[in-house]
């Protein structure tokens, strides 16, 4: 129980703590999937959107959320779905970046979402990349696509062609 | 070499943002004249994102390779979350009680509001990836426009669901042209998966009573509208796959959106609805 209520700076903060369950070294807020926050008289209201439609994670996602600020004391929360506008990977903070990288993990580089498709097509179909994804543990950009698809939504599958390590690429959308 | 319209939409950010802006008030959901028109088209969309995604899940654990499994069961995922979306607002648009699961998993097989093109059995991997493309074109070219829909519900799911409908057209549409210019016997298969479905995708582009009162408001466009866009990224994609395309006039399947299906919907529901017809309920 709380003496008066926590600034939102403060609850800001709090959620900074809250991992993503897919990916533990980055928190909801680096990941960009905290839209706002803000009080109704006594009840904490917390805006949350999803990364993909059919990300598991979000259930998981919201219990954390509740629960760690409950721990905190908020004794009053109601967590509000919001679809718009989308996520995008644009959101992700620079410092969620490079947890993500160091994680071993390729940050999304922006940009790649929506240009000529037909000459990334091209490309793809030669068995060319179109993007210059470095690998995160050896750096080099001698990298391809193994699959568009990953382990999770948000993710496609890499390989290094220098130290033959596969990884993850977060995908922008 | 022309470049694929439908796939260059750049100004997703800027249609999700409009989308954002009007989002707090949608004077279509409590429209009571409008309700069974919406309620039904909303199903129509939220059904054919259910049983394609369903579809797609039975590959789960048996795809050809293990990153083709991985993708069909992401690609079926985020179908099953726009079905989510679609039958979430035709719950709060019919304000009966019920809610998307609900819908999905205790509706009959003639409620069910999707084209027979989705709903016949998945085939082979080339069968699978055939009718993918035919509907993922039509996806992306139908959701592209509800961005702009009158109602700001609608829009906003559109948007989110488009930005991943993006990503399953590129893949589809990679895949038909490796296996259809591939081996002799990849491009047989998928000259017959062709022959099979192209005779259900006219339903695609059908309207009846549903759609004329969603267009008179603004909510969706005319499904014959989204024709030329399909057919210029069918036809795009089919010939770099050295595949011919089918006669456009034919006979043409139909019936699945005002809930006439083939048999194969209800060997579908029976195992999909399984768990909830049997333990009324249930949760995890």
């Amino acid at each position: 129980m709380l003496d008066t209520l926590p600034s939102e700076a403060e609850i800001w903060d709090w959620l900074s703590e809250v991992e993503d369950p897919e990916i533990p070294v980055i928190s909801v807020v680096d990941l960009g999937i905290v839209r706002e926050v803000r009080w109704e008289g006594e009840t904490l209201v917390v805006a949350v959107t999803p990364t993909y439609s059919g990300c598991p994670a979000v259930a998981v996602i919201n219990f954390a959320i509740e629960s760690h600020l409950r721990e905190k004391g908020v004794e009053s929360i109601r967590l509000e779905r919001r679809l718009s506008p989308p996520w995008t990977t644009q959101w992700l903070s620079d410092e969620g970046r490079e947890k993500l990288r160091n994680y071993g993990i390729a940050p999304p580089i922006e940009g790649t979402g929506t240009p000529d498709q037909r000459a990334q097509r091209v490309a793809r179909l030669e068995g060319r990349s179109s993007l210059d994804v470095a690998c995160p543990r050896c750096g080099s950009l001698h990298t391809e696509r193994v699959s568009q698809f990953g382990s999770t939504p948000c993710k496609a599958a890499w390989r290094c062609r220098d130290c033959l390590e596969p990884f993850d690429y977060f995908k922008c959308i | 070499m022309p470049s694929l319209p439908d796939m260059n939409a750049t100004n997703v950010e800027e249609l999700a943002l409009r989308a954002a802006e009007q989002q707090h008030h949608d004077p279509h959901v409590q429209n009571v004249d409008l309700k069974p028109a919406f309620f039904d088209w909303l199903c129509r969309m939220g059904d054919n994102a259910l049983i394609a995604g369903h579809r797609l899940s039975e590959w789960c654990g048996k795809g050809p390779a293990l990153e083709e499994d991985i993708a069909l069961a992401n690609t079926a995922l985020d179908l099953i979350g726009h079905a989510q979306m679609w039958l979430g607002l035709a719950a709060e648009v019919e304000d009966e009680s019920r809610d998307a699961d609900k819908l999905a998993y205790l509706r009959d097989a003639m409620r069910f509001r999707n084209v027979q093109l989705l709903e016949l059995p998945r085939g082979d991997i080339g069968e699978t990836l055939m009718r993918q493309f035919l509907f993922d074109a039509w996806h992306h070219a139908m959701l592209s426009r509800l961005t702009d829909s009158s109602s700001p519900r609608v829009a906003e799911i559109a948007a989110k669901a488009l930005k991943e409908v993006h990503y399953h057209l590129e893949r589809s549409s990679d895949l038909v042209i490796r296996l259809g210019d591939g081996s002799e016997e990849s491009h047989r298969r998928m000259d017959a998966a062709l022959a099979l479905y192209w005779p259900y995708t006219g339903e695609l582009f059908e309207s009846d009573g549903v759609d004329k009162a969603v267009i008179a408001e603004g909510i969706a466009p005319d499904p014959e509208d989204l024709r030329a866009t399909w057919d210029e990224t069918v036809g795009e994609v089919l010939r770099e796959a050295t595949l011919e395309v089918p006669e456009a006039k034919g006979h043409v399947h139909t019936g699945g959106r005002s809930g006439r299906h083939t048999e194969h919907l209800g060997f579908l529901l029976a195992e999909m609805q399984f768990l909830q017809r049997a333990y009324p309920g249930a949760s995890w």
